[in-house]
């Protein structure tokens, strides 16, 4: 058994049991942390794939990024997770028919089946040919294709990215009551004659101005 | 036995199934859901990325970067939308969401 079937099968296993772990972990920041592991995981056998960048992306994007995101918002909430376990043991069996269904049908359709070497008959964007001749790495492979021929897609990516971010900002956020913000506005548009008055105070009279909210004399 | 795509394809149907199986068995928790969803979204990646390997075809890495654009936006906002709902009703039980009666 040479090496990289050996690291693939550690990859896959642990893949495996940590995906698992994910679903009937009974803690659920235990299953954010399967979860990152899954990830972990799934990016090593990108590397034996050879797509380098790919798994470094997961890496930053699903490790760094989702699951913290994860992990902030299960320790944010205060739910009793037990509660919401109930009923675990009463789907179990309507999942594992239909999982084991799902599964079947997937390994009888891609898994069992010998794929011709060449089942694309033209490549759009061929992998080796550039590679072997300039001796460049995936990284720069991706880019070369990533902003010249597909650049309209990476863009769309990023209007999918700002759009989900404005959508996260404009749900959570909220305007607390009493608490005391500045108005810009209302401080470039204060005049001289809005915040001074003069007035005449008879001897032995004493007088205090009202103001309205906005600090002009009523 | 050399790890072929088959290996590959075989491991992603596993932990799509992984991914429905747990979304059957926590009916009641929309978190661990939405990590089952970005399970079956992982195993999608690892077929578009066995693809693009042994076909010797880059495009299938470039969609699957793409994949990973969405799963992050989709967690983004799923999250967002679950604080809010503990907000407003204290509460992320599955069967609780009934407010428009859908």
């Amino acid at each position: 058994m040479g090496l990289t079937e050996f690291f693939f099968y550690v990859f896959a296993t642990v893949a495996v049991l940590s995906a698992t772990m994910v679903i009937i972990a009974r803690n659920p920041v235990h299953a954010v942390l399967f979860l990152i592991l899954t990830f972990f995981n799934a990016a090593g056998l990108f590397v034996l794939m050879g797509a380098e960048f790919l798994a470094m992306l997961l890496v930053i994007v699903y490790v760094g990024a989702v699951a913290v995101l994860f992990l902030f918002v299960v320790m944010m909430l205060d739910v009793d997770f037990a509660e919401l376990r109930a009923g675990f043991v009463k789907n179990a069996p309507l999942g594992a028919i239909v999982g084991f269904i799902v599964l079947a049908e997937l390994i009888l359709v891609i898994g069992i089946n010998q794929y011709p070497a060449n089942i694309v008959g033209q490549p759009a964007a061929p992998l080796t040919a550039g590679a072997e001749a300039e001796n460049i790495t995936n990284t720069q492979a991706i880019g070369r294709i990533l902003y010249t021929k597909y650049v309209f897609f990476f863009q769309g990516a990023g209007l999918i990215l700002l759009v989900a971010m404005i959508g996260a900002i404009v749900l959570t956020l909220r305007h607390k009551e009493g608490v005391k913000r500045q108005s810009t506005t209302a401080q470039v548009r204060r005049s001289p004659e809005k915040a001074i008055d003069i007035v005449s105070i008879a001897p032995g009279q004493s007088m205090i101005p009202s103001r309205d909210e906005e600090g002009s004399v009523q | 036995m050399e790890v072929g795509i088959s290996h590959y394809l075989s491991l992603a149907a596993v932990l799509f199934t992984i991914g429905i199986f747990g979304i059957f068995l926590n009916r009641k928790n929309v978190i661990v859901i939405l990590m089952s969803v970005e399970l079956m979204l992982l195993a999608v990646n690892i077929n578009l990325v066995a693809f693009s390997a042994f076909n010797n075809d880059l495009v299938g890495q470039v969609f699957a970067m793409m994949v990973l654009t969405v799963a992050a936006a989709e967690a983004a906002v799923g999250l967002a939308i679950i604080v809010v709902y503990f907000r407003n009703r204290g509460s992320i039980a599955v069967e609780d969401i009934n407010m428009m009666k859908g």
